[in-house]
């Protein structure tokens, strides 16, 4: 089978046999739910309700503000009984969330839908989306409505379906193909008729052959859509990476995809944007992998955003206190180590990785002996053992000049460091310097 | 639950540089038994005893000049100090070997801040040092098995014959199979091919080398050297006696390709070989000394932040190379 792939990456270990045969199953209805405004990138969407009001699950609660937004909806029927500011560890800071706490059996609020989505205008799809409230389910939670949108002077050539998964341990996309193949299909169709591509690819890992199969069996009648089985190597799933190893084209610095002719979606999202149209249900629940060395039952679940990690750790049940590092929203690559297990969850969230101590190697850190490992893995093509010299000496003019800001965060180089160097993490804190510095200036 | 918050990525590979060293020890450890066949336990003891000696001023630099209370050693100075035996003479004595781990740990390692911060491969440095310092000791070269048959201790290495008395000269004492397996008089660890290629191919295996460096290194001198037997064979050489010969395949296996002082990208590595073959042959046949491996090595190595700088890779997403006007 002639896979494709980028230039450099590295291969952890995956540990996906842990969950890859393990049904997605659907967790119990929480108590209560902490629904952030901030539940995808760009500005926090409004809080619509008060405390003390009833709310039913999928009623709207935030509504997106003007620009890059996303509406927010209640997952619980019940009520509002806080607007508080909680951390979110995703954006770094706390963040406002709206605390609904469950009174009752689930009463649905729809969005207008149809089982045949060709009776809704392409722009009516897009306002389904957008009152959906569906972002990015691959993690970048970029709001859905707005990708959807092509601008007048850009044509999209390629759309692409990303199933390349490419995280350790995390299985749910894996299993969303294999069960949700029909309804992953009909989300393509629907894209395919609002953006009207000259061709779909939907890219997949070949270390999931029976989602290969399964998809590929499933769009042998369309000769528009092909499936494109890619090398197992990390970061596959990073989107410029998967544009890449498909089309060839590369985006260009601080550009976007469409700058290129292509548009990226997760397959969650698809089913997201499937289950908003088709079924007339809002981004309220999702799949997720909970795993890692500290769960004791290690599986696929569907869930309902905002339960908190405590009350989907208490389901899935975790090894003793003491034998936990850490516990990440997602995977160990990229994955964000939480602070307190009350942290709720959010749209983002594709993995609850437990970590326990024995997975965590304690090595001593040495000095750079400049074995260019990690520029020949840089997938951005980069040099991160000079840009990590000129970020400790605070040079951000150099750092930017030699591409700092086209660091994607993919954690490549800290992982193949034989000197235990702590690159990617400090590229982070000068980006977000250099960001702000650019901001100020206007 | 006391959780931990250290940043991303929460997987790491299980190597060190610890083990990087190593690794080349390993490597070296053929070259070094057929050393001490070809030479006799002198040969062993002056690279142990430099080995030995290097870390040991290691120790004392980080611990008591730095002040580094936690010291443990990571085995790059073993392999300065072993590489720097390989490239001596049976000549040399005690206290001369004693002032070149000197050179090589203390000024060529540790005044530029200690490991992965000097510019120079630290061995070489030594090296040239006491070639400069101690000229006669460190051209003493011993006959192999001299201590076989003690009455014809030394001889000229079959570079210098090359020089005075042409190559047909040198070949009548020495066969092609005698330079491959190092039956030719010469430094203590670079005479024996074969061992060294073994070597190398277990840093191959190990994902251990910038493989580029030998490649253009020896290509360099192959070509060059065949351009310039095509001009006259007896005086030049043929291109094989040249890669038999001298310190071309210890240098280029594995002092050419010491990462720290070697360029990041393949590009470079390219470069860096190509100026070191070029070099090596023409201080081979037109320079002072009959041998220019170690002075070839060390000229590129202080080229290399420019190369670094020159050759940058391709960042994703712009159309020329290296940093955006």
């Amino acid at each position: 089978m002639p896979t494709f792939t980028f230039k450099g990456g590295v291969h952890p270990p995956q540990r996906k046999d842990i969950t890859r045969d393990k049904e997605i199953q659907s967790l119990p209805v929480p108590d209560v739910v902490y629904l952030f405004m901030t539940n995808h990138v760009g500005a926090p969407a409004k809080p619509i309700v008060k405390v003390g009001d009833f709310v039913k699950t999928g009623q709207l609660i935030g509504e997106a503000a003007n620009g890059i937004s996303a509406n927010v909806h209640s997952s619980v029927t019940g009520e509002v009984v806080g607007i508080e500011s909680v951390i979110n560890a995703s954006t770094g800071r706390r963040d406002q969330a709206i605390v609904v706490k469950r009174t009752s059996e689930d009463q649905w609020e729809y969005l207008s839908h149809d089982k045949d989505f060709k009776k809704f205008s392409k722009e009516e799809i897009i306002q389904i989306v957008k009152d959906g409230g569906v972002v990015g389910l691959g993690g970048a939670m970029f709001p859905t409505h707005i990708k959807m949108i092509v601008p007048n002077n850009k044509v999209v050539d390629y759309l692409i379906i990303n199933g390349a998964e490419c995280e350790p341990y995390i299985t749910i996309d894996d299993r969303m193909m294999r069960e949700k193949a029909d309804e992953i299909i009909k989300g393509i169709e629907i894209l395919d008729y609002v953006l009207d591509p000259k061709k779909i690819f939907i890219g997949i890992e070949n270390n999931k052959p029976e989602a290969i199969e399964i998809i590929r069996n499933n769009v042998r009648n369309n000769a528009k859509i092909k499936l494109v089985p890619l090398q197992t190597k990390y970061p596959q799933g990073a989107e410029k990476q998967l544009i890449t190893a498909i089309t060839k084209r590369e985006v260009p610095e601080g550009g976007l995809p469409i700058d290129v002719g292509t548009l990226v979606f997760n397959v969650s999202t698809i089913y997201a944007i499937y289950d908003a149209v088709v079924n007339g249900k809002p981004l309220v629940e999702r799949g997720i992998t909970i795993s890692g060395s500290g769960v004791k039952r290690p599986g696929n679940y569907w869930f309902r955003i905002g339960t908190t990690v405590a009350d989907l750790l208490k389901y899935v049940g975790i090894v003793e206190e003491d034998k936990i590092d850490r516990i990440l929203y997602g995977g160990p690559m990229m994955g964000i180590p939480i602070s307190s297990i009350d942290l709720p969850t959010f749209k983002g969230n594709n993995a609850i990785t437990v970590l326990t101590k024995e997975e965590i190697l304690k090595r001593r850190t040495y000095p750079c002996i400049r074995c260019a490992s990690c520029v020949e893995v840089c997938p951005m093509g980069l040099q991160p053992y000079y840009l990590k010299k000129l970020s400790d000496a605070r040079r951000n003019d150099l750092a930017e000049e030699n591409g700092i800001l086209s660091c994607i965060e993919c954690g490549a180089c800290s992982y193949i460091c034989p000197s235990n160097i702590d690159l990617s993490r400090s590229f982070q804190t000068t980006k977000k310097v250099i960001q702000a510095i650019q901001k100020r200036r206007g | 639950m006391r959780l931990s918050t250290d940043a991303a990525p929460h997987f790491r590979t299980n190597d060190s540089t610890r083990k990087v060293m190593l690794d080349v020890l390993i490597a070296l450890t053929p070259a070094v038994i057929a050393s001490t066949w070809i030479f006799g336990l002198r040969a062993l003891f002056i690279m142990l005893y430099s080995m030995v000696l290097a870390e040991g001023l290691e120790y004392i630099t980080v611990r008591f000049i730095r002040k580094q209370k936690d010291f443990k050693p990571d085995f790059s100075a073993s392999v300065t100090g072993l590489l720097l035996g390989m490239n001596l003479t049976l000549g040399v004595n005690w206290w001369q070997i004693l002032i070149g781990v000197m050179v090589s740990i203390l000024i060529a390692k540790h005044a530029f801040g200690g490991l992965g911060q000097n510019f120079f491969n630290p061995a070489l440095v030594g090296r040239v040092f006491l070639m400069i310092s101690f000229p006669t000791a460190m051209t003493t070269w011993y006959q192999p098995f001299y201590y076989r048959n003690p009455t014809i201790m030394t001889a000229a290495s079959p570079l210098g014959m090359l020089l005075d008395q042409g190559v047909d000269q040198v070949l009548k004492n020495y066969s092609y199979w005698d330079m491959f397996v190092g039956k030719i008089p010469g430094s203590i660890g670079e005479v024996c091919t074969l061992a060294l290629i073994i070597g190398f191919i277990y840093l191959l295996i190990r994902d251990r080398v910038k493989v580029m460096i030998p490649l253009s290194y020896i290509g360099t001198v192959v070509v060059f050297s065949s351009i310039l037997y095509l001009v006259d064979p007896i005086k030049f050489g043929n291109p094989l006696f040249h890669l038999l010969t001298g310190g071309l395949i210890l240098g280029a296996l594995f002092m050419a390709t010491d990462m720290v002082t070697t360029p990041m990208t393949a590009k470079g590595e390219f470069v860096f070989g190509l100026g070191a073959g070029v070099l090596t042959v023409l201080i081979r046949l037109f320079g002072g000394y009959p041998e220019g491996v170690s002075f070839s090595i060390l000229i590129m190595n202080a080229f290399v932040p420019l190369i670094d700088d020159w050759l940058k890779p391709k960042i994703y997403g712009t159309s020329k190379g290296g940093a955006k006007k």
